[in-house]
């Protein structure tokens, strides 16, 4: 298993390397240039002025060494300034971190919750007319475009009723670093919406998921067993069969993980929430090379490794399981 | 099975008899008529008319059109992909196996939406397209099924790997590789129609998958470029003036719904229908 894990890792690393190398590339084949943009920006600039500025910026060297250049100074934790934000990257991605993590995470956790409770009671009479229905539902959260479900909800709920905010993080001037319980219940009220659009875009899969495990769970010779022993159901179904259904759903719940830290893009959008899929958006649009990069490969890394976490969980949890 | 079938059906007939339609209406799609903008529903335009004036039904019909194109040319485009792949690794074994199936996984990990929107702006002029086909109408619609595909083939690669896999040393493959049947011969006539049906299913699934993509890429101002309309291009322009006229960001998404939702009902159905079979 640490074989198979050091294997793993490494393959991480070296597909870490060539998609750093990739989109480094495919970055610079986007419309525009900063270069382009400061001499929009400034008309006075000569051409003598661009020749320098492209020298100053290393414009002026093949793509490799850029890279290269690039690449050595973010090993050594330099991951250089944002155009768009004027601060460094790290300074520009912590905070939309956060946001991200606590947005997605919530989320996560309601989806889930609920889920577990639909997948359930759907897989504890297979076919009938409740199974049907959560199964239509299931269908129905998965096939619902995101961005309409958020334009939808801020039609009724934000524009139509007046309840909640539309948009952004928090009331403008309420929001400081130092939170009081009322500038708590505006972060909360802005975060509602986000929330509930991302919980019904996974609230499908992830009650597909269950009820499936759940289903092949009930179906096992042990579950007869406790039951001609004389388990009460709520014992059969908690303690015997979820137990093993909760197997193959720590899966999807780990692949989850990476999402967290690559945020929701089209949600975060919709809602012009700052978070990470936000950033990244934004900073692929307006030529933020250094920001897009290292949100880019965040994202990447973080999902890469959830895969890996989830490979290893499940070996952890199912001793059958071996590792080649 | 039956349900999800003529939702399909009758959203593909509509929409790709939408010209007929609009011609015995009278309707040109790309009139702008800005005397009439927001119009209510009336005789000629039944769904009433857009920020431009123009018929929001027979743009409806026209989006409907593109997305369904791009929807079933890019799932057919990424099953044919993912077969080659899952064909070449299940038969070969080996290295060849090993290689194409980490780079599925590969696939399967990254976050892909963030790395299509990057994909998508890419500037085609600087790649040394020239200008004039860069910027076309087809190359809109070619660089989503491109970026469909690039996302989509990992499903088909993986289904028909398995197959092959379990297939290669049956004993009608090996009679025919000792009959001097060459390789490409017995992938086609040996194999492959081992997996037709789930493939079938999967690329039928794969084609709401796609139309989501698509509308997603057209929302945020990276797909079909106007005046070509697709579902997520009208999404996009309605969200401008949502507050005003509500209806004209409902009416695309519901039927982006209908259709993905009808995809994946039948997919499930046909799915369910062959587990039971081979039970």
């Amino acid at each position: 298993m640490i074989r198979f894990a050091a294997i793993r890792l490494l393959e991480i690393a070296a597909l870490v390397v060539l998609l750093s190398f990739v989109v480094y590339a495919l970055i610079g084949l986007m419309p525009g240039d900063p270069i382009d943009l400061m001499r929009n920006a400034d008309p006075r600039l000569t051409a003598a002025d661009i020749v320098r500025l492209k020298a100053a910026y290393g414009i002026d060297q093949p793509l490799i060494s850029r890279y290269l250049a690039w690449a050595g100074q973010a090993l050594s934790g330099d991951l250089g300034y944002s155009r768009l934000f004027a601060v460094p990257v790290w300074a520009a991605l912590l905070p939309r971190l956060g946001n991200s993590l606590l947005l997605m995470g919530t989320s996560l956790v309601l989806a889930f919750a609920l889920a577990l409770g639909l997948g359930i009671v759907a897989a504890r009479r297979p076919n009938s007319r409740l199974d049907a229905a959560i199964n239509l539902f299931c269908f129905a959260a998965i096939s619902v475009p995101t961005f309409w479900l958020a334009l939808v909800l801020i039609l009724v709920f934000a524009a139509g009723l007046g309840w909640l905010p539309a948009s952004g993080i928090a009331t403008n001037g309420v929001a400081t670093s130092d939170m009081a319980a009322g500038e708590v219940a505006d972060r909360l009220r802005h975060l509602i919406l986000p929330v509930a659009t991302l919980t019904l875009a996974n609230l499908g899969g992830y009650t597909r998921y269950i009820r499936a495990a759940m289903r092949e769970a009930l179906a096992q010779d042990h579950i007869r067993t406790a039951r001609a022993k004389g388990a009460g159901e709520g014992r059969v179904i908690l303690h015997h069969a979820l137990r093993n259904a909760l197997l193959p759903v720590t899966t999807i719940l780990a692949l989850s993980f990476g999402g967290l830290v690559s945020g929701a893009l089209v949600t975060e959008t919709m809602f012009a929430y700052p978070g990470m899929g936000k950033l990244i958006f934004d900073a692929v649009m307006g030529n933020d090379y250094n920001l897009a990069l290292a949100a880019l490969l965040l994202a990447a890394v973080t999902t890469m490794l959830a895969n890996l976490a989830a490979d290893l969980a499940y070996g952890w949890l199912d001793p059958r399981v071996t590792y080649r | 099975m039956k349900l999800p079938l003529a939702v399909l059906l009758v959203i593909a007939l509509l929409a790709f008899a939408g010209p007929l339609i609009a011609a015995s209406f009278g309707i040109d799609p790309n009139l702008v008529d800005l005397l009439n903008r927001y119009g209510a529903p009336s005789l000629p335009h039944l769904l009433g008319t857009d920020e431009l004036g123009r018929d929001v039904l027979v743009r409806l019909l026209d989006g409907g059109r593109i997305s369904l194109t791009i929807g079933i040319a890019a799932a057919v485009a990424a099953a044919a992909l993912g077969t080659l792949i899952g064909l070449v690794a299940g038969y070969r074994g080996g290295w060849t196996d090993r290689i194409l199936m980490r780079a599925t996984d590969g696939v399967i990990a990254l976050p892909l939406l963030p790395l299509l929107i990057v994909l998508a702006a890419l500037d085609l002029r600087k790649l040394g397209v020239p200008a004039g086909l860069a910027q076309s109408d087809d190359i809109s619609l070619l660089r989503i099924v491109v970026l469909a595909v690039l996302v989509g083939w990992t499903t088909a690669a993986r289904l028909v790997r398995g197959a092959a896999l379990a297939t290669r040393n049956r004993d009608f493959v090996r009679a025919a590789r000792s009959l001097g049947a060459a390789t490409p011969h017995i992938l086609w006539r040996h194999i492959l129609p081992n997996v037709l049906t789930p493939l079938i299913v999967a690329t039928t699934l794969s084609v709401g998958d796609v139309i989501l993509l698509e509308s997603v890429l057209s929302f945020l101002g990276l797909g079909i470029q106007p005046p070509l309309a697709s579902w997520g291009t009208m999404l996009s322009n309605a969200q401008e003036t949502l507050t005003t006229a509500p209806l004209l960001a409902v009416y695309p998404g519901l039927m982006i719904f209908l259709t993905v939702i009808a995809c994946n009902l039948l997919g499930d159905a046909v799915q369910q229908r062959l587990t039971q079979r081979r039970v």
